[in-house]
């Protein structure tokens, strides 16, 4: 007997463009148009050993809300959502800060990322066990988080003079910045992690349908509380990175409204909010999309503020396009016109 | 009686602080405190009686704190350019039904989670309040300091003023618009089961879309009670308004996962809030950021009771599936 079972209707496993389109070409309009406002956008010069230039500043701002965005597109998919990313950068920026100038290196990093991690696994132990909504659930660590990041830098900005801290901003590799860089490398991993093992078909699974999943044998608790664990040390490293650029910790605002920034990302990157199919790099390109408009107002010379008004209008498009129900809508007033 | 627990549980939480409170200053136990929790945490109350609607229906209104700067700010502008209080209020409010009432429609309409629906609303409405001023603006109508003035003088020493007395009419309207009327019974068929609620002949589109001009229409009350409590418009005031609006409801038993819960229990949340403020104060030496931490804890220690609840409930056979 021929034990070939019927082709598997899951999709191949590497999926390119046509998919990532639309995001390109919406990152290539941006920088179009902050060509268009500052003509030398696109100027790149090399400087003691490291790239310069609006271009790369878009890259190199982008990142903090790009690592955030690697690990949301996890938790997303598994129809979660996490809100405590920022507070976790304020905890992991306030512990950092702190412990850099009298602590090895070494010691520093392991404590930040333990942080990073014990974070995650706070808030899949809530969801995965206590089945509170992801949203509720990561709520507690979004409000006591910052809380507890000012109360250990007792509410005042802790600076340091550590380089290996600093390298985490400052650094190059080959002259690209290190955020850059370390983004790369995570981006790299998660895709390994994901891509390369069973990993990313349980993630699908579970947020598709966390009870079909754990009775077809996925290990629907493991996969979660492993999702909001990544969430965790991609938040714990972004904290790292912003605490880097200002050199020092600030819990107040550090990682502040990025939540919604990296969510934003990811809805832009066509992760559907209800969980299942996720797309890791066009996740990045969101960031990216994110970033640059910000860049580009600012080269415009409009007020800042301004960024709000064209967020709410970004979200707003992607919603129109994403829309489950638009189709539904579209047939509702043909069939009503006719 | 199941029920009621978790609003046995709040206000049992609240009288407990209150009395330790009491124990350790004295001084705790005076109608001046209580008229000065009820004021100070006015605009947070006005706010989160629309967030429970909107909890109960089980969807979620992120977009509050950003309504109540850019209405404080817009009334600054707007009476600071001669244009009479009555009139600006009136227009902000009508802003923010609109505004809101667009929010539901894309919820409903479109079927996309409210949660992101209202982030854009957030953004937008606080790039909104920046786009009619960056600064922060005073405002020095006389009409304003006469209002902020009137107040009730209490036995003992407290005034009990009219925005304490907006938050505690506003709460009576809510409790009044959840228990007695065909609205709020909608509000809580919806966040039951949206499908059965649908079936029975709810009408989804038009509670769903109310629903969320109420909220809006709520947090720009509470735009106006800021105006009256700061007397000045600042597109920065007011962040994350909405996180403690959302812990207030929480706190006060709502179910996060919507179908249950009490406009009553909402100012007992608020109050638990405002207690922990007033005893940061009182004591003098804890920093401020304690609160938060304390909302935390508490909010875990409700969400995981209510858990708990919800478990019992669907061993024993009487709660619905889960949402």
């Amino acid at each position: 007997m021929s034990a070939q079972a019927p082709p598997h209707p899951a999709r191949p496993r590497f999926r390119w463009p046509p998919n990532g389109t639309g995001q390109f070409v919406a990152l290539a309009l941006v920088f179009l148009a902050n060509y268009l406002v500052s003509p030398q956008f696109f100027d790149i010069r090399l400087q003691d050993g490291r790239l310069f230039g609006s271009l790369v500043d878009v890259f190199y701002r982008g990142a903090p809300v790009a690592l955030l965005a690697l690990g949301m597109t996890l938790v997303i998919a598994t129809r979660g959502i996490d809100l405590s990313v920022g507070a976790v950068m304020a905890i992991v920026g306030a512990v950092a800060a702190s412990l850099a100038d009298t602590e090895p290196f070494a010691l520093t990093l392991a404590v930040s990322l333990g942080i990073g991690l014990l974070c995650g696994v706070w808030n899949g132990f809530l969801v995965a066990v206590l089945r509170i909504q992801p949203i509720v659930a990561t709520l507690i660590l979004m409000v006591a988080g910052r809380g507890i990041a000012q109360l250990i830098t007792e509410g005042r900005i802790v600076t340091f003079y550590s380089e290996a801290l600093a390298w985490f901003a400052r650094g190059t590799v080959l002259t690209v910045p290190a955020p850059i860089v370390l983004l790369l490398a995570v981006f790299l991993l998660t895709l390994l992690l994901v891509r390369g093992t069973a990993l990313g078909l349980m993630i699908e699974a579970t947020g598709a349908n966390d009870r079909a999943a754990a009775l077809a044998g996925v290990g629907t608790y493991a996969t979660t509380i492993l999702v909001y664990v990544w969430s965790g040390l991609c938040a714990a490293l972004a904290g790292l990175v912003v605490a880097a650029d200002i050199r020092g910790a600030d819990a107040n605002n550090a990682g502040l409204w990025l939540e919604l920034d990296a969510i934003l990302a990811v809805v832009i990157g066509g992760t559907s909010l209800f969980g299942g199919r996720f797309h890791l790099g066009l996740a990045v390109v969101g960031a990216f999309i994110i970033q640059a408009m910000n860049t580009g107002i600012l080269l415009s010379g409009f007020p800042p503020e301004f960024n709000l008004i064209v967020k709410a209008v970004a979200v707003l498009l992607v919603l129109l396009m994403q829309s489950p129900a638009l189709q539904g809508l579209f047939e509702r007033l043909t069939r009503r016109g006719s | 009686m199941r029920r009621f627990l978790p609003l046995l549980l709040t206000v049992a939480v609240f009288l407990i602080g209150f009395a330790a409170c009491t124990v350790q200053f004295p001084a705790f136990a005076s109608t001046r405190v209580a008229a000065n929790l009820l004021t100070d945490n006015a605009f947070l109350g006005v706010t989160a009686v629309g967030m429970t609607f909107v909890i109960i229906s089980g969807g979620i209104d992120l977009s509050v704190g950003s309504v109540i700067a850019f209405t404080s700010v817009l009334i600054a502008v707007l009476v600071g350019q001669g244009v009479p209080p009555f009139a600006a209020f009136a227009l902000v409010l009508v802003l923010a039904a609109l505004f809101g009432a667009g929010m539901g429609a894309v919820i409903h309409y479109l079927r996309m989670p409210p949660f992101i629906v209202t982030l854009a609303g957030m953004f937008l409405a606080r790039g909104a309040a920046f786009m009619v001023s960056v600064d922060a603006v005073p405002i020095n109508d006389p009409f304003y300091a006469g209002l902020y003035d009137l107040s009730f003088r209490l036995p003992g020493g407290g005034r009990l003023t009219l925005i304490a007395m907006i938050m505690l009419a506003t709460f009576a309207f809510g409790i009044a618009l959840a228990q007695f009327t065909r609205f709020g019974t909608n509000v809580y068929a919806l966040g039951g089961n949206r499908v059965s609620a649908g079936l029975m002949g709810v009408p989804i589109a038009r509670t769903t879309v109310l629903l969320y001009a109420l909220s809006s229409v709520l947090a720009a009350l509470a735009g106006i009670v800021f105006s009256f409590y700061t007397s000045a418009g600042y597109a920065l005031s007011a962040v994350g308004v909405e996180l403690d609006t959302i812990a207030a409801v929480v706190i006060g038993g709502t179910l996060l996962t919507g179908g249950q819960g009490f406009v009553f229990g909402t100012l007992i949340g608020v109050l638990i809030q405002g207690l922990i403020q007033t005893y940061i104060v009182f004591d003098g030496t804890l920093s401020s950021w304690w609160t938060k931490i304390v909302v935390g804890l508490l909010l875990f220690g409700f969400i995981v009771f209510q858990q708990t609840l919800l478990g019992l409930s669907r061993r024993s056979g009487l709660g619905a599936a889960r949402g």
